[in-house]
């Protein structure tokens, strides 16, 4: 039943899916030191950062497929776009959640506007649950192809600038006493932030294409439900 | 250049419009006068001159929502839209023209506005001037753009400011930062998202009006 709704390609997207997951999730508790300052709490940061690092990569394939609709009139790639967002929306709201573990964990506070990545996702994560209310209040068509193209091209613009802006108001509002972590990693650290996040963009392309087939279906079932009404 | 004479019959149109009917404006002058009235009762005693600057970058956003919502309102009630597409002039200059005509609306909020806040709260100096004279001009593209599409739907109040809210944060960081003398480089970032999101919204608009 589900060879028919996916194709072999995405069965083995599955699969890479399902392994290179595994492996992340032995090297995060099994290989990977425990650091000296956070203690194990840190281990958040291999499920976190790649989250939020593939959800900017869903909201950018979003807007390619937006780009698309606009500029070649592509008849899939509205659909296309609309399931990258919905996943970029839930790895989004997913960066939240951990984000907020880990500050518990860390700071003891569940939110820190001091926190770039946080407070970056909140105004990205407004603006992409704004785009379902768009989505939703126009009726379906090329119209509401167009509008959503234009508004998911506009919140890839938004993330530099509001990075730009968020970096700007740290400076004046609130000054920076805990400095990010660079890429002055251990080699043992780096390696398996590379895995996890290998791991959490197989797990968006699998996602998003078991998503794609499933509204793929829908639409063709409503064709034929319209054809023989 | 038609484009342009376009673009001004446009404006000039939906400042006529406005001058006749005398909606809008008026009511973004009370709206801005009352929200400052509110906003001294909503700060704490003692609470210092930047608090009531981000109140009034607040107060500034939310007149804008008010033009903003009204902007498209005789286009739709009117069947204008379709009108419009159908002219002889460019799609974006269509957007030229409203936002002008909302820039110029948003122009005279603000000449009542920073005086009245000057006088509720303390002064107001050439930064911050400045800074509402850039934060005006993006959030006249940025809305009118915003502006159409909420129009195509059908929770078109309620759609605005969920558009809107998230693209107006950058302009209220650079705004505050700005009015509070943070530097000039507040000044400056309003300067690029004002080029940015204009030259987008100027690129765009046309697939907003767009049937097909």
């Amino acid at each position: 039943m589900l060879r028919t709704l996916v194709s072999d390609r995405v069965a083995g997207v599955a699969a890479l899916a399902v392994g290179l997951t595994a492996v992340a999730l032995a090297l995060i508790f099994f290989y990977v030191p425990t650091d000296g300052d956070q203690g194990f709490s840190q281990r958040i940061f291999y499920f976190h950062v790649p989250i939020a690092l593939t959800s900017y990569a869903c909201f950018g394939w979003g807007a390619w497929k937006a780009l698309r609709v606009l500029w070649k009139r592509d008849p899939q790639a509205d659909l296309e776009s609309y399931t990258a967002i919905h996943q970029g929306v839930i790895f989004g709201a997913l960066t939240l959640i951990t984000g907020s573990i880990w500050a518990r964990a860390s700071w003891g506070v569940w939110w820190s506007w001091g926190e770039d990545e946080l407070v970056l996702f909140l105004v990205l994560f407004l603006f992409y649950c704004a785009y379902f209310m768009l989505r939703y209040s126009v009726e379906p068509g090329p119209q509401r192809e167009n509008l959503c193209a234009v508004y998911a091209l506009f919140g890839v613009v938004l993330i530099p600038v509001s990075f730009l802006a968020i970096r700007l108001s740290k400076q004046f509002i609130h000054p920076v006493v805990f400095t990010s972590h660079g890429p002055q990693m251990a080699g043992s650290q780096f390696f398996t932030f590379c895995i996890a996040w290998a791991a959490m963009l197989a797990i968006f392309a699998t996602m998003y294409n078991v998503e794609l087939a499933g509204k793929r279906v829908d639409a063709h079932l409503k064709e034929l439900r319209e054809l023989l009404a | 250049m038609t484009y342009f004479s376009d673009v001004a019959a446009l404006a000039r149109k939906d400042v006529l419009l406005e001058l006749r009917a005398k909606e809008t404006l008026p009511s973004m002058l009370l709206f801005v006068v009352a929200a400052l009235a509110i906003f001294h009762f909503a700060l704490p005693h003692g609470s210092g001159h930047v608090a009531a600057l981000g109140l009034l970058w607040v107060a500034l956003i939310f007149t804008a929502l008010l033009a903003l919502t009204r902007a498209f309102v005789a286009e739709r009630e009117q069947g204008l839209f379709d009108a419009l597409v159908l002219a002889p002039c460019d799609r974006s200059a269509i957007w030229l023209g409203k936002a002008l005509a909302v820039l110029l609306f948003l122009g005279c909020a603000e000449v009542v506005a920073l005086p009245a806040f000057a006088v509720f709260f303390s002064g107001v100096d050439a930064r911050t001037v400045a800074a509402v004279a850039l934060a005006d001009v993006g959030i006249a593209a940025v809305g009118t753009l915003l502006g159409a599409m909420a129009v195509a739907g059908r929770a078109r109040e309620l759609l605005l400011p969920l558009l809107f809210l998230p693209l107006a944060m950058p302009i209220v960081v650079g705004g505050v930062g700005a009015s509070a003398g943070a530097g000039g480089r507040f000044l400056l970032f309003l300067v690029l998202y004002d080029a940015v999101f204009s030259l987008l919204a100027w690129a765009s608009f046309e697939y907003v009006v767009a049937e097909t």
